[in-house]
């Protein structure tokens, strides 16, 4: 049996979200539509409205569904700064945390290209941990000219978590937003008692499907939208309301919650044995952003003298299923800015591979990967010449 | 066997790969990604990483049914290609990138690491044939003439050689388009590449001056008498006739052409077609496809200096197993230093060398 082994890429929908999907795809009815059919539809939105808002702990009118995480945070980085901008043009400053996912760090780059903004990438300690001092001395210093902050919740790659509450009292007037996407139900993410202005959440991280998010936004606020047309979502976000998506969304989120507490502990009890397991395997492996909060599935791995593409070739070529980090769009791996800014250097950033694990894998996963992992750390370290 | 197909997101590497699991071998199929900046989008463009190019790649493997992966060889690719192509103009020479990249990347650097992860040959695209003979594991011309890419593969050396799968060397290529077409393969109409992948536009001299830099000197004639102005002289070529703007006519006017390039003083050098005439070739770092001829002994076969280049008749010999030496039966016009020289006993390919000098 093949072992999956990149839960955080994307995970299997689960049962109760598979059933609501099927069940709602055989429905018929616009959400928008005036008639018995479209208020049918729309019902249903807004019973999975109230029910993610119960998981996320926010009001559901702070909910927009969106498409995609990235089109969630794409709408925060932009909506925000051109809110800014548009009420104080001297706002210009964008300031993110250097290991935030592309979906976060494109946008703000955009608009550095396209906008004239300037961008200010928040340093982090080893750990993974942003510097709450260099943020704090920056807002001390540049605070009037901040548009927003964005701060990952956990990161995807190694999975610290990050210590939002601090960073929205730094803050104080200035909006922040968090890509809550690998946290939402696998840790605790109370989006009011966060206290930021938007959240990223997203269906598919969760067991819900694919093309379905959300972008949490504090009530009140009118976020510049980046989508035009028919306005379904407050005026903030048009397109026909993926009825049947969101549904499964809600029903992965309610799923995820209940039993967020047995799953987190499974998880950990994998992943401290896969941890054992590759150290008494490979010795001089060293773990990455493991001196936090941690997200319970996450476990970054450098395998000294090896390199990581080589690494997940062989480690598909036995059935299991590993990541290496982002990849541009023709496919290459890059070395992960992530590792990079926690201090790494790029030879070893290129020879990390992320585990990332569900409730469903198992302690015979982890004797799997261990009776090959020795035999392929040798032969990717015998392609690089080292010794 | 373990092998890995290079797929460049063409034709006929995606044919080869299929043959190769036809024949019976556990295949991987590996776009080798060799421009830093992949990011840019060239409709049609091939060789080169592009999205494009292994978005094709990454088809014709779902289609053929085996697993895909993306190696980077960017900065294999721009060390042992691209700066050797500078370097080797700004000396006044004429280097083939492609035999660069034979040697230096698809047999050495993608192969050694295939080695090292448990695969025993690569596989790719390229036209030529590799037969048992009374010599051992020998590399032969392709049958398709037109295709025959036996010339760019002889800069590899036996142990290169005993890791390469050549499965096109005995097809036309008209056959590989209807094979691929026949396979679903839906880069079976896509068009062959012709340019220097790493120079998109073509324009091999303009890329040459953005990065050499372009410095005025002097076009002259055998005597040395000034004729014109040329731009830089690393974008010539031996025998060039084209684009030398000469502002002083011939006395006979006849048309004149490049003879020589002298980096050093940045000088060009023209003359009459009969002054290209070359008869004898000498050529260093030489490679030897199969068993090393005998030192020192003279022996026929046949030279050929450009990828497509007719093979001339000739006498050979190698002085210490590290140079050639070509006498000519009939001379040939317009050789640069630089150049390729490859030996042939009939279609077998005996051995490369890097053209030093001409007589």
């Amino acid at each position: 049996m093949p072992i999956y082994f990149d839960h955080a890429a994307t995970t299997p929908m689960v049962a109760p979200a598979v059933e609501a999907y099927q069940d709602a795809m055989l429905q018929i009815g616009n959400a928008s539509s005036l008639h018995t059919f479209g208020r049918d539809a729309r019902r249903r939105v807004e019973e999975a409205r109230e029910t993610i808002a119960s998981v996320a702990h926010c009001e559901a009118n702070e909910i927009i569904f969106t498409a995609s995480g990235t089109e969630s945070n794409n709408l925060a980085i932009k909506g925000l700064y051109w809110n800014a901008v548009s009420a104080d043009p001297s706002r210009k400053v964008i300031l993110i945390s250097a290991i935030e996912h592309h979906a976060v760090m494109d946008p703000a780059e955009w608009l550095v290209e396209h906008e004239g903004a300037e961008l200010i990438l928040l340093p982090v300690l080893p750990t993974g941990e942003i510097d709450l001092v260099f943020l704090s001395n920056l807002v001390a210093s540049r605070g009037s000219e901040i548009a927003l902050i964005a701060v990952m919740h956990s990161n995807n790659e190694v999975g610290t978590i990050q210590p939002i509450d601090e960073v929205v009292e730094v803050a104080g007037d200035i909006p922040v937003h968090t890509d809550g996407v690998q946290s939402f139900t696998k840790v605790p993410f109370n989006f009011s008692k966060l206290g930021v202005t938007t959240a990223t959440i997203s269906a598919h991280k969760i067991g819900g499907p694919y093309g379905v998010a959300a972008l949490l936004v504090k009530h009140g606020l009118d976020i510049t939208p980046i989508l035009h047309g028919g306005g379904q979502e407050r005026d903030i976000r048009s397109g026909t309301l993926n009825t049947p998506g969101i549904v499964a969304f809600a029903a992965a989120a309610k799923y995820a919650d209940t039993y967020r507490q047995q799953n987190a502990e499974k998880v950990n009890q994998v992943k401290s044995a896969l941890k054992e397991e590759i150290l008494l395997k490979i010795p001089d492996a060293r773990f990455n952003g493991t001196g936090m909060d941690q997200l319970p599935g996450i476990l970054s791995v450098t395998f000294p003298g090896t390199e990581s593409d080589g690494l997940l070739l062989l480690l598909d070529g036995e059935e299991m299923a590993t990541s290496t980090g982002s990849a541009c769009s023709a496919g290459v791996q890059q070395a992960s800015h992530v590792l990079i800014a926690m201090g790494l250097s790029a030879r070893d950033a290129r020879s990390s591979l992320r585990f990332s694990l569900s409730p469903s894998n198992t302690l015979a996963d982890v004797k799997r990967l261990g009776e090959v992992i020795e035999g392929v750390v040798a032969k990717s370290r015998a392609s690089m010449g080292y010794k | 066997m373990k092998v890995i197909a290079a797929m460049s997101g063409g034709v006929d590497s995606a044919v080869a790969a299929a043959r190769a699991v036809d024949l019976g071998y556990e295949v991987i199929g590996v776009h080798l990604a060799l421009s830093s900046n992949p990011q840019k989008y060239r409709s049609g463009a091939r060789g080169c990483c592009t999205i494009e190019d292994s978005h094709d790649a990454r088809r014709a493997a779902d289609i053929i049914g085996i697993p895909f992966y993306i190696w980077d060889m960017a900065e294999e690719f721009h060390d042992g290609v691209v700066e050797d192509f500078m370097t080797e103009y700004a000396a006044g020479r004429t280097p083939n990138p492609c035999l660069r990249c034979n040697e230096k990347i698809k047999f050495q650097a993608v192969l050694d690491r295939a080695r090292a992860l448990d695969f025993d040959a690569v596989v790719t695209g390229h036209y030529a044939n590799m037969r048992e003979t009374e010599f051992g594991r020998t590399m032969h011309r392709a049958v398709d003439p037109a295709k025959d890419q036996s010339y760019v593969l002889a800069v590899l050396n036996k142990q290169q050689l005993d890791g390469a799968i050549f499965p096109l060397g005995d097809s036309l290529k008209t056959g590989v388009r209807k094979e691929a077409k026949a396979r679903g393969l839906y880069v079976a109409n896509k068009p062959d590449s012709h340019d220097i992948c790493f120079i998109p536009s073509g324009n091999n001299a303009g890329w040459l001056r953005d990065r050499l830099g372009s410095e005025v000197g002097p076009i002259v004639d055998e005597d040395g008498k000034k004729l014109g102005e040329h731009q830089g002289a690393y974008t010539y070529t031996i025998g060039q006739r084209r684009g030398l703007n000469l502002t002083v006519p011939a006395s006979d006017g006849a048309p004149r052409y490049v003879l020589k390039i002298e980096p050093k003083t940045n000088t060009v050098v023209v003359g009459e077609h009969e002054s290209l005439a070359v008869t004898g070739i000498e050529g260093d770092r030489a490679i030897w496809c199969g068993p090393v001829p005998s030192v020192g002994e003279s022996l026929r076969g046949f030279a050929q200096v450009r990828a497509h280049g007719s093979p001339l008749a000739c006498t050979y010999t190698t002085p210490d197993g590290s140079l050639i030496s070509v006498d000519l039966d009939e001379p040939l016009y317009g050789l640069a230093a630089g150049q390729g020289l490859v030996i042939y006993d009939g279609d077998r390919v005996v051995g490369s060398a890097t053209v030093s000098a001409t007589r």
